[in-house]
């Protein structure tokens, strides 16, 4: 370090380190919309965590975490106002799943609420409801439910933070027909509904020839569907005048090829699953493996016929530092949760009973604030409400 | 340049062809403008320029069409991006985008620009057009005249030398028509481009047009300088329609060239009073509407203290109006000043939030819409909304039906307004005019004392418009009270008795049709600029003069 002022030469040198730190910390911080693969995988961190653990402490963190970060940094779209939606879905399934649990054999050593057993009659006998609940027992559902919620809440986060149409344009090229196809059904649907309003009102305007609902299906369904097919016939019109679906040849062995490799990486993935999920009696080959294979291949087709699309992209997000924060973020989260269900299962699964508060270790404390930190530390969204009013 | 070589297209065989043995050359850098009535083959011709027909339509095309040198025989539309754009008359429905941006790039996606280049030829873009404000908003909220600017820029960036427009402005208002048509002649003028554009409302291109292809519905097309073709043509704008009454030493194109000529013509109307002479020709052998029923309209109808809202946005704030009994008002102003709203509060239809509003001295404001509706009908602008039927005749029986008229009464009134429709046609199979008659025929069924129009002269032509006028007036001379929303000054200038000027949902100015259209900036018809400051509105009107000395 060059102390500064001693020198009576003027040194540019710690002014400019000084400079290109502030610089860079500036271009970091720089309010954009982050790539949207980023701020998916975080989610998918933030899921992961909710699953590998049932510390009601833990959960209810994690879902601060995930409702803060949405708050601090979502966008204006409308489609980031659906967060709501996940909220009440959230909160129905935890309420759905307690209530479950107060039905069904809500037995356990400390009853706090005494409800009548209900018994079947007859040759239901054998079956009863309700009776005597248990704390164990409600907890033990409120922490299923919680990881539950949270990883809807985890998918909400991701839909509010990352333009949904903007995870599709950044799919490889060779899947770009599909996202295109998925985009224009995306935009169908309000006109389909705008056409219904509109329908639906000049329907008022005449007297209706009868109240039956085939009438109703006829009269409404018919000018809606046939408004649906003249629009999709204009924008297929429009694109194919615009270029869309132009390509570079490519000859038929290739086609062929990547047809081949494409199903052979879907077979593989296929199996590959079902080896993961059923642990009993598969051969260990036919899981993790088979899932890396499928992948790879899957990679060579994609890249394959990737190869015979001739489009660009106009300004495509890329990833840059604060991205590949987010990443790792994302990629520790997880580590960190798996970690600590090896080395404290009794941190990460508290047995119930004893009727305890949840147990929270630093490490725990750790893997929740690394998860928080995209809050923070990632570039605001630039989209603001004033530059789209 | 384009060349049409022997050009025929047939959409079935056995079918009439749509064009017959077309030839043309067309060379760059003009404005050429495409004129004939409707069904005449416009969207053909157009279409086949860059292989949109018959590639994406269908159809039978003999001869050779060739752009720049390219057969369209031989590329689809997709192969020719790079050579023709296109802009459809429905901006929103030609999008695939959400943003401004993103639509002015996804062309040059298409052809495979490099994103540097891609980059500034986005930025050039929204400086030619002047859409730089509006680079990240979203498509859906912006006005019709924004987007049709949109529209041409997405295809202006693909780098084309060549833009074909079918009627870029039959949705728009004049001011956002205006604003597109400027933004046309910058680019034929500054930067060379050639411009092939559709239009009905000659008046707004004609005196820009440099060449002329006129389709005379029999599938022939003849091409040729503006001015040259227009002292033949049947479809002409009001101001060369002035220019052959007055017998002008030259057919005058532009309100510019007919005022320079007509300092005589001002002279000798001076001491004319306007309102002693028909501004449309009588009706001449036309059966009435309801000539067969006893007259029993009457009927005022009167509102007051109108109030619209869509949440937080007040659409009509405080309008009171009145359509008086056997006159026609005509509502205007801009896109989104709530005219529409307005009409469909009086249907009963769009709840009010407050106001009241009585024909006859029947309050109605808190009346359902079916009892509304005995009493005031609605053609929406969107008049096949109404329909649903597979055929004309079931579509009027029903209306017979629906309104508990003696049977035929509405296949009568059909007759009355559009003579000889083939009562099997699928109603989806009728020309937009034939569509508005069959919609308006159903609702007059009913017996309304007020009939309300919005925007009936979309994709109208000159003949189709002149026999709505017909229409209107007749309907006024029963003694029904008739109120339209039109954005169509030349219409208006023939229609209207009393014009309302509605702006951000409040009534700025009421009138009669001489007051309001004749002095005012925007609104005036070609005549009335042409013979300011006399107060002339219409062609016919001026010839009355004429030809009764």
């Amino acid at each position: 370090m060059t102390p500064v002022g001693v020198s009576t030469v003027p040194s540019t040198r710690p002014a400019a380190q000084g400079r290109s730190i502030q610089a860079y910390a500036a271009r970091f911080f720089a309010p954009r919309l982050l790539h949207p693969g980023a701020w998916w995988a975080w989610a998918i961190g933030c899921a992961v965590v909710a699953a590998r653990t049932t510390n009601l402490a833990i959960l209810a963190l994690v879902i601060t975490v995930i409702c803060y970060t949405v708050v601090s940094r979502r966008t204006q779209a409308p489609w980031a106002l659906a967060f709501r939606l996940y909220v009440y879905l959230a909160i129905l399934i935890v309420v759905l799943r307690v209530f479950f649990r107060m039905m069904f054999a809500p037995y356990g050593p400390t009853v706090i609420l005494e409800l009548p057993t209900l018994t079947g009659p007859g040759f239901l006998s054998a079956i009863s409801l309700f009776g005597p609940v248990s704390a164990e027992a409600l907890l033990g559902a409120v922490a299923s439910a919680l990881q539950l919620a949270a990883m809807v809440l985890a998918i909400g986060a991701a839909n509010a933070l990352a333009n949904p149409k903007r995870l599709l344009a950044a799919v490889p090229g060779a899947l770009y027909e599909w996202g295109t196809v998925v985009v224009i059904a995306l935009s169908i649907f309000p006109q389909l509904a705008e056409s219904l309003v509109r329908v639906g009102r000049a329907r008022q305007l005449r007297a209706e020839a009868g109240r039956r609902r085939v009438h109703l299906i006829r009269n409404v369904a018919m000018p809606v569907l046939s408004d649906g097919l003249d629009r999709s016939l204009v924008l297929a019109g429009a694109m194919d005048s615009r270029g869309y679906g132009r390509s570079a040849s490519m000859g038929n062995s290739g086609r062929w090829l990547t047809s081949v490799l494409l199903v052979t990486s879907s077979l593989a993935l296929c199996v590959g699953a079902y080896g993961l999920l059923d642990t009993g009696f598969t051969p260990i080959w036919m899981g993790a493996p088979m899932i890396i294979l499928g992948l790879m291949v899957g990679l060579v087709g994609l890249r394959l016929s990737g190869r015979r699309v001739m489009r660009t992209r106009y300004r495509p997000d890329s990833m840059k530092a604060p991205e590949w924060m987010v990443l790792a973020t994302a990629a520790a989260a997880c580590g960190g949760i798996i970690v600590l269900g090896m080395t404290t299962p009794e941190v990460a699964f508290p047995p119930i009973p004893p009727l305890t508060w949840p147990p929270i270790s630093l490490f725990s404390l750790v893997v929740v604030v690394v998860l928080l930190l995209p809050a923070l530390l990632a570039p605001k969204n630039r989209d603001g409400k004033g530059q789209n009013s | 340049m384009i060349v049409f070589d022997h050009v025929s297209v047939k959409y079935a065989p056995g079918e009439p062809e749509v064009l017959r043995d077309v030839n043309l050359r067309l060379e760059d850098g003009q404005l050429i403008l495409v004129a004939g009535r409707t069904g005449s083959g416009k969207s053909t011709l157009l279409g086949a320029i860059n292989g949109h027909v018959p590639h994406f339509t269908g159809g039978i095309l003999s001869g050779r069409v060739t752009v720049d040198g390219l057969d369209t025989a031989a590329n689809p539309p997709r192969e020719l991006a790079h050579v023709v754009g296109v802009v459809c008359q429905d901006p929103l429905a030609g999008f695939v985008t959400d943003t401004v941006e993103e639509e002015l790039a996804y062309g040059m996606e298409q052809l495979g620009v490099d994103p540097a280049t891609m980059r500034t030829r986005v930025e050039e873009t929204l400086d030619i057009l002047g859409l730089a404000d509006l680079r990240s908003r979203a498509l859906r909220t912006l006005s019709g005249g924004q987007q049709q600017r949109v529209a041409i820029g997405s295809v202006l960036a693909t780098g084309v030398r060549i833009l074909v427009l079918d009627e870029p402005t039959s949705a728009l208002d004049p001011v956002s028509s205006e604003e597109v048509l400027a933004a046309l002649l910058r680019l034929v003028h500054d930067l060379g481009l050639t411009v092939i554009i559709a239009e009905h409302r000659l008046e707004r291109v004609a005196s820009y047009a440099d060449r002329m292809i006129l389709l005379d519905g029999m599938g022939s097309v003849r091409e040729g300088e503006t001015r040259f073709m227009m002292e033949t043509s049947e479809l002409v704008p009001p101001v060369v329609e002035l220019g052959r009454i007055a017998k002008f030493e030259q057919i005058p194109l532009s309100v510019r060239e007919a005022r320079r000529m007509a300092g005589p013509l001002r002279e000798l109307l001076s001491d004319k009073n306007p309102g002693d002479y028909r501004r449309i020709p009588p009706a001449q052998g036309r059966s009435s509407v309801h000539a067969d029923m006893e007259s029993a309209w009457g009927a005022d109808l009167v509102a007051s203290g109108i109030v619209v809202n869509y949440g937080v946005v007040q659409a009509v704030s405080d309008v009171s109006l009145r359509l008086p009994a056997g006159k026609i008002t005509v509502l205007m102003g801009r896109n989104g000043s709530g005219k529409s709203s307005l009409l469909w509060a009086l249907t009963g239809v769009q709840k009010t939030s407050g106001g009241r509003f009585s024909v006859d001295g029947v309050a109605l404001e808190k009346q359902p819409a079916s009892k509304v509706r005995s009493y005031i009908r609605l053609v929406p602008q969107n008049a096949s909304d109404l329909l649903y039927l597979p055929s004309v005749e079931q579509e009027c029986e029903a209306a017979d039906r629906e309104s508990g008229s003696a049977p035929g009464m509405c296949r009568t009134i059909l007759e009355a307004l559009a003579p000889k429709i083939d009562s099997t046609t699928h109603p989806r199979d009728l020309s937009e005019g034939q569509k508005l008659c069959l919609v308006l025929a159903i609702q007059l069924t009913a017996r309304p004392s007020v009939i309300l129009l919005d925007e009936p002269t979309r994709g109208l032509d000159y003949p189709a418009k002149s026999s709505l006028t017909q229409i209107l007036s007749e309907m006024a001379a029963e003694g029904r009270a008739v109120g339209v929303v039109t954005h169509d000054v030349e219409f208006a200038a023939e229609v209207a008795d009393q014009i309302i000027v509605m702006a951000t949902g409040e009534v700025i100015q009421v009138g009669t049709s001489s007051q309001v259209l004749s002095t005012s900036a925007l609104f005036a018809p070609q005549v009335a600029k042409v013979l300011y400051p006399e107060h002339w509105l219409t062609p016919y009107q001026v010839g009355e003069v004429l030809w009764e000395g």
